[in-house]
């Protein structure tokens, strides 16, 4: 096995195996983990606390029953699949749960909690443009930091801060690198092992995660670029799971070259940036610097100019739209977005994403029409 | 002499909200500016500035009223809208599309022709506040960018803690500052505070005339019936920085004094049982809903939708952290404990005995919680409710044969505890 093969192995089985993952984390430094639910939670205090963040981002395939006394079936379907595990006690592990709620269906969720981990909720300001919403936030900020640190027991100090901020830059800017190189090296980053690299930083201390895809990133450039015969594609939404799923993009040969996904790039879009101000603020500016994401409002819609950019840059034949099943932040943003690709010429193709299916059969005939299209 | 002048509260509510569509369509052909607003959005800062206000929440209850929902959803539909999406959305995104139209080619779209929708006219601008849903949001975006004209925003957190913190109400203040200063290069003129606190008196005085309204129905029994509440909404929604909101509302609460005098009561001699409704209304089945409790004799004396614009606050507060408040306090922008405390209050003082929760297919917010809430309030309180599922605007998804079995059941159970308790 090649070294790069190890260390896309290593990785797939931390995203496959996120249970093990944290008994590990515990076993090793004997503390624990703190579950993040989407999206852009402060990430960074949980790591400064020593505790290992994990990214609650669902499940695959799992049929929805306890659930459904709880949620209507139109909640969206992360959603359903994450309150099926909350029911099934599976989160019951962690020392506590972060719940931003940049949504109707997250506000709703942050207040109804099935496990016994305790919640601690946050809201982002949506009025971004203004100094009064990062002065929020740091309020906010601070309240979920006091309250980590009495759950957890710890202190959390501005240098311990300050290092975490400075990990997350790192990884941040490696995983931007990594796009890169994944979007020139497709025949050895297929669309399941790009995804996995993304996966596995959910369930990772990231500077463990950083030194891997470093390393990754360095066995593969020392390889001379091939050309491409497939299609290069560039997707938007909130993820693109499972890997049945990301097979057919395999089997077709699409390469996915750039992605605009709230579990991949979108996290690591914006860092942190030095300057002036506490750790609190200027992550609390981060938000204010985000952009391109439904969930940040933003009065420009400037995420259909961001992708056809994105389209362009990488050379992309087209944009897949991986819509999260009734997730109505993305439903929204979708038809101006449409009508802006369709003005540049650019094609497209919506699949609904559903994270309780197991049969892909209609999004490969129709991936398959799709290709031959382009 | 007045035109209004001895014009029953009917009269009234008709030829007000016939007038606020009017006064926007002169200001259109006068080229002033037209702002679309969203519903629990603050008027005042445009009513002070003489902008004329449009509300695309009621605009669209009364297209689904009139039954003329589906023809603007069909448009919305073929623009990319997912009938995941809220149907006043939907609803007004098709009606904004047909006016786009027209605007564009100088030919009105047939299905516009057709449409029993109420005419009015494009916006200048568009102003949201996400007190009653972060759809809201996204929304007014697809507004501001499809007609390219600004957005103005007034964000206002999700309480997910009581009470509402000093530091909520600062950073919402510093918006309402902000949007003045928006409005003050938008319409190209100072802000006149004099007339500013005139604005925010006058919706004090429309506010309390519409809580006189809805404390009819702790009478027992009631000289109000609820479901007028929804009809008169318009007004509250619409009109409420204008007098036009106080000159009704005032008719309308000494009208239902006079009849509590006189013994006259909404349901004659009717009413058996009484009940709070949780949600929105069903606007394009209002009648079906209403008939059939009325059927049943059971009357609603309680509901938390309309009792959303009891937005009374201090208007001499010069800080605005008052009126920031009353802007955030909205029960569904808090969290469940303060939800529930709201609609525990609200069925005490309407003396109900029981509840209608209404699964909304449009409004995640307003139907996420409900097993939840119903459960709590269950627990507190003893008294019985019912599920069921219906749409805002959307006419495909409410079933009558549904509505009238599950409602049946819950006005037998609150007969039997009547009578149990007796």
């Amino acid at each position: 096995m090649s070294r790069v093969e190890a260390i896309l192995s290593q990785l797939k089985d931390v995203a496959a195996n996120p249970k093990k993952a944290m008994d590990d984390y515990k076993a090793e430094t004997g503390k624990g983990a703190v579950g993040i639910m989407p999206y852009y939670s402060p990430e960074e205090m949980v790591h400064a606390a020593g505790y290992l963040p994990m990214g609650l981002w669902g499940a695959q395939g799992k049929a929805i029953s306890k659930a459904r006394t709880y949620l209507p079936a139109f909640a969206c379907s992360i959603m359903q699949q994450v309150m099926e595990l909350q029911c099934e006690g599976a989160y019951d592990d962690l020392s506590a749960v972060i719940f931003s709620v940049p949504c109707d269906t997250l506000k709703c969720l942050s207040q109804k909690w099935k496990g016994t981990s305790p919640v601690i909720v946050f809201t982002h300001p949506q009025n971004r443009g203004l100094e009064a919403a990062n002065q929020f936030l740091v309020t906010e900020y601070e309240l979920v930091k006091k309250q980590l640190e009495a759950t957890l027991d710890v202190k959390i100090s501005n240098a311990a801060l300050e290092n975490s901020i400075a990990i997350y830059n790192e990884n941040r800017a490696v995983m931007r690198e990594f796009v890169q190189v994944a979007a020139d090296y497709p025949q050895v980053i297929d669309a399941v092992s790009r995804h996995a690299v993304f996966k596995a930083r959910q369930f990772m201390l990231k500077e463990k995660h950083t030194e891997l895809v470093k390393e990754l990133i360095a066995e593969i450039k020392a390889t001379p670029v091939q050309p491409w015969d497939g299609k290069k594609v560039v997707v938007t939404g909130i993820l693109l799971e499972p890997n049945e799923l990301l097979d057919i993009f395999n089997e077709f040969k699409i390469a996915i070259v750039d992605d605009d996904l709230a579990q991949e790039s979108r996290q690591i879009r914006v860092d942190v940036l030095d300057g002036e101000g506490g750790p609190l603020y200027r992550m609390a500016k981060s938000w204010q610097q985000m952009y391109g994401c439904s969930l940040a409002t933003d009065t420009k819609k400037i995420r259909g100019k961001m992708l056809i950019n994105k389209t362009i840059q990488t050379g992309a034949d087209a944009i897949v739209v991986a819509m999260m099943k009734f997730c109505d932040p993305e439903e929204w943003d979708y038809p101006v977005m449409y009508r802006e690709f369709e003005e540049k010429g650019i094609k497209s193709l919506m699949i609904e994403v559903d994270q309780e299916v197991t049969s892909f059969e209609q999004i490969k005939t129709r991936l398959q029409s799709f290709v031959e299209m382009l | 002499m007045s035109l209004t002048q001895g014009m029953k509260a009917k009269q009234l509510l008709a030829y007000f909200q016939g007038k606020a569509d009017q006064d926007a369509r002169e200001a259109k052909a006068r080229g002033d500016l037209v702002c679309w607003s969203a519903s629990v959005a603050p008027p005042e800062f445009c009513v002070t500035m003489g902008i004329a206000m449009i509300y695309p929440e009621t605009h669209a209850a009364g297209i689904g009223a009139r039954k003329g929902a589906m023809d603007m959803l069909e448009v919305a539909d073929r623009k990319g809208y997912n009938v995941d999406c809220c149907s006043y959305g939907r609803v007004n995104m098709g009606y904004m599309e047909c006016l786009k139209e027209a605007a564009i080619t100088g030919v009105k779209p047939e299905v516009l022709v057709n449409s029993p929708a109420a005419d009015v006219p494009l916006p200048d601008l568009v102003i949201t506040c996400n007190n009653i849903c972060n759809t809201l949001l996204k929304w007014y975006e697809n507004l501001a960018v499809e007609l390219d004209i600004p957005c103005i925003v007034i964000d206002v957190p999700f309480n997910h803690t009581m009470p509402i913190p000093e530091y909520a109400k600062a950073y919402i203040a510093d918006q309402f500052r902000n949007a003045i200063s928006q409005l003050e290069v938008i319409c190209g003129k100072p802000f006149d505070w004099k007339k500013f606190k005139e604005v925010k008196d006058q919706t004090q005085r429309s506010v309390y005339h519409w809580n006189r309204i809805a404390n009819m129905a702790q009478y027992k029994p009631s000289p109000l019936n609820g479901f007028d509440l929804f009809n008169y909404m318009a007004l509250i929604v619409a009109c409420r920085s204008l007098d036009y909101a106080e000159i009704t509302f005032k008719a309308f609460a000494d009208e239902l004094e006079a009849n509590l005098k006189a013994g006259i009561y909404a349901f004659k001699g009717a009413e058996k049982t009484r009940f709070q409704w949780e949600g929105i209304a069903i606007w394009p089945h209002l009648g079906h809903t209403f008939k059939a409790m009325k059927g049943l004799n059971s009357i609603m004396t309680g509901t938390a939708y309309p009792a959303l614009w009891d937005l009374h606050y201090d208007a001499n507060d010069e800080s605005l952290h008052s009126m920031a408040e009353a802007y955030t306090r909205i029960y569904i922008n808090t969290c469940l404990q303060n939800k529930v405390d709201v609609l525990l209050d609200i069925m005490e003082k309407g003396k109900v005995d029981g509840t209608v929760y209404h699964l909304n297919r449009s409004c995640k917010l307003m139907s996420f919680l409900n097993v939840e809430t119903a459960e709590i309030i269950k627990e507190k309180n003893g008294l019985p409710y019912v599920s069921i599922d219906g749409d805002q605007t959307d006419p495909r998804v409410f079933s009558p044969a549904q509505f009238d079995t599950r409602v049946q059941a819950l006005v037998e159970i609150m007969e039997a505890n009547l009578v149990a308790a007796e």
